[in-house]
């Protein structure tokens, strides 16, 4: 095992001024912020009728803390099962499969029957192919070894790129008034989320969440590398399994509430990185998705009250992710 | 290895007869697709339509006001990308970069939106010159950030070009979304030839001389490529060859971009295609560029114009799909080599 593919336990040891406070004073930090950043978000310039306008920010409240929880969870664990720091589920082209599989099915039974079908049915089909692509990827990364890092990163890029050039491609075949529909279910954005997409949501989240909670002492057995993991009796590929599966599942939601957000994870869990002293997925997964609640709320917030305009958020962690890439890149923490 | 210094004795004779057939057989196809293309269409135009008398000339003003502009206007389109790709390929010495990879196409959309929003009755050449200043700049803040890689290998090098593509992207996204342009802004992302009417092509002849001019200088660029001691010694100035490259990039990028919208990946995969047939000497290689990129256009576009005919699907559409897959297998084909 080559030095960088030391787990990243042993690489976030190096003390940052960051790190200081324990991982515990963090969460209880974040949390307070959260709160604080909910309350603001539902009562902030309160007027007109309150039967109206409170449902409506409760329901973006809610699309937003689920997203920031599929999303900060399935990039840690997704980072933990890689071994690395800079692949992201996003970033190796999950949500422009799962827009590929949507758009997919649209072009083959039409929005009608995919309408009828049933979230619950079509969900379901969507995660089981989702689940066969990130294990086709994931045989590829780690069958035959010595793969870069940058090829696997490069890879993922452009098969987003396949994916979504596909999407449009089939769109464009498909009738005009069906692209609408399809639109609609595509980019929800946190403005016009759908209250039954909501709860359809948090259900599988949680039916996530409980299996992930199952296996979760295995994660940190993980994060070793797979060498050491089955030394200490993890069954390193059943695990693998259940993680990409709990990962699959968890961007199917994130992007089926707001769409593709390709850098979110990766900024996400980056800084949850450098606030974490110790390399425990008990510490670090609720500080990542802590950090995105933050992230979600106080960007929309300062978007909608400071500059006036809605739906730009995901421009903006597009904007600062990107730089967060580049500079990861630049100081060569990718090998 | 005594041979290796006079090849052409060694070069039997059909080789040679190939070297010449082949560009024939190409050159061929060329004309032949362009052909095709004036004549699909939902009016109905076509030999016997123009020759008849009964027509009051209608087809022929539709194939002089419509069909000639848009093939001649794909033509070009795919000479200059091509060539644009390859010298893109030579100054970065990395086969994995083209115009819409490192960010030039994205900078140049983001002069466009500029101009736009500040000076929104600009004339078309006053829009192409920012676009063009914009995609220099992104250009070489990519040649910047690519000398300050640590480690400067093939794949880092398109990594940090799509990504800094995407920062400035999502910069002009933004303000597209903030000053209601998105709709325009869709228009110059996607490539489309549908729009191209005599009268509103005619920049595209400055990008196929823009090609030329890459022809002529395609020597310099590869020497530029070694670095710049290595080209100084050479007795050329290394600035001056790096500067020509990037305007010609841009140049080409812009008019593009202003007049049909992006065209992803083709000045990547014509390249590389080329590479792997006839090999990397670069001045054999550009007339081959131009022809293999002239070629793959027009094919997209008369795919995209029959696939659910009478309607079309953009050319950039087609090319995303086939570009990205030819990228992929390029990837994966490259990694078994260097293994």
């Amino acid at each position: 095992m080559s030095p960088d593919t030391l787990p990243a336990a042993v690489r976030a040891r190096r003390r940052t001024p960051l790190k200081t406070l324990g991982p515990g004073t963090w969460i209880l930090i974040l949390s307070v912020a959260v709160a604080a950043l909910v309350v603001t978000f539902m009562t902030i310039d309160l007027k007109g009728n309150l039967g109206y306008v409170l449902p409506l920010r409760a329901n973006k409240v809610a699309a937003m803390l689920l997203v920031a929880y599929a999303v900060g969870i399935s990039t840690v664990l997704f980072q933990t099962v890689t071994g690395n720091r800079i692949l992201t589920p996003s970033i190796m082209g999950f949500d422009a499969l799962y827009i590929l599989l949507q758009t997919f099915l649209a072009f083959t039974i039409g929005t009608q029957a995919l309408m009828t079908m049933g979230a619950g049915t079509r969900f379901i089909l969507e995660v089981v192919l989702m689940v066969g692509f990130s294990w086709l990827l994931y045989r590829w990364l780690f069958v035959g070894g010595g793969k870069s890092l940058h090829l696997v990163l490069l890879v993922g890029i452009v098969f987003g790129t396949l994916f979504r050039g596909i999407s449009s491609l089939l769109q464009r075949l498909i009738d005009p008034s069906e692209f609408v529909v399809l639109q609609d279910l595509f980019f929800a954005s946190f403005n016009n989320v759908d209250s039954s997409l909501l709860g359809v949501s948090a259900l599988t989240i949680l039916a996530a969440s409980i299996a992930g909670w199952r296996i979760r002492n295995r994660f940190d057995v993980l994060a070793l590398g797979r060498e050491t993991a089955v030394n200490l009796g993890v069954n390193h590929r059943t695990t693998v399994t259940q993680v990409l599966v709990i990962c699959s599942v968890l961007v199917a939601v994130s992007t089926a509430l707001v769409g593709p957000i390709t850098f979110f994870g990766l900024l996400v869990a980056s800084v949850a990185y450098q606030l974490c002293s110790v390399f425990r997925h008990r510490y670090v997964l609720p500080i990542a998705v802590l950090l995105g609640a933050i992230a979600l709320l106080g960007g929309q917030l300062t978007l909608e009250r400071i500059f006036g305009f809605d739906t730009a958020l995901s421009i903006v962690i597009e904007f600062i992710g990107g730089i967060v890439f580049i500079a990861l890149l630049l100081k060569g923490s990718v090998k | 290895m005594i041979t290796e210094l006079s090849p052409t004795d060694t070069q039997p004779t059909t080789p040679r007869r190939r070297v010449l057939l082949l560009p024939a057989l190409a050159v061929l196809a060329v004309v032949v697709l362009s052909i095709t293309s004036l004549f699909i269409g939902v009016s109905d135009v076509s030999i016997s339509t123009l020759l008849s008398d009964s027509s009051d000339g209608t087809a022929g003003r539709i194939l002089l006001i419509s069909r000639i502009p848009r093939t001649l206007a794909i033509l070009l389109t795919g000479i200059a990308l091509g060539v644009a790709g390859l010298l893109m390929q030579l100054m970065a010495r990395n086969k994995f970069v083209e115009p819409s990879t490192v960010g030039t196409v994205e900078s140049a959309m983001l002069g466009i939106l500029v101009v736009t929003i500040l000076v929104p009755a600009a004339p078309l050449l006053a829009k192409m010159g920012v676009a063009a200043v914009f995609g220099v700049a992104g250009t070489a803040l990519f040649l910047l950030i690519l000398q300050r890689v640590p480690l400067r290998n093939t794949l880092v090098v398109p990594l940090v070009g799509i990504m800094l593509g995407g920062i400035v992207g999502a910069v002009t996204t933004f303000f597209a979304y903030r000053f209601d342009l998105l709709q325009s802004l869709n228009s110059w992302m996607v490539g489309d030839f549908s729009g191209v009417l005599a009268g509103r092509y005619e920049f595209l002849w400055l990008v196929g001389a823009l090609a030329v001019v890459g022809y002529i200088a395609a020597d310099r660029f590869t020497v530029a490529g070694m670095g710049k001691d290595f080209t100084t010694n050479l007795g050329l100035n290394y600035r001056g060859v790096m500067a020509l490259g990037l305007v010609l990039v841009s140049l080409i990028s812009a008019v593009v971009v202003v007049t049909v919208g992006a065209v992803p990946f083709l000045g990547l995969v014509v390249p590389n295609l080329v590479s792997m047939l006839i090999g990397d000497n670069v001045r054999r290689s550009v007339p081959w560029v131009a022809l293999l990129g002239a070629g793959l256009v027009l094919v997209c576009d008369i795919l995209g114009r029959l696939i659910r005919y009478p309607y079309e699907i953009p050319v950039g559409t087609v090319l995303s799909v086939v570009g990205a897959a030819t990228f992929l297998y390029l990837l994966l084909r490259s990694r078994r080599n260097v293994a």
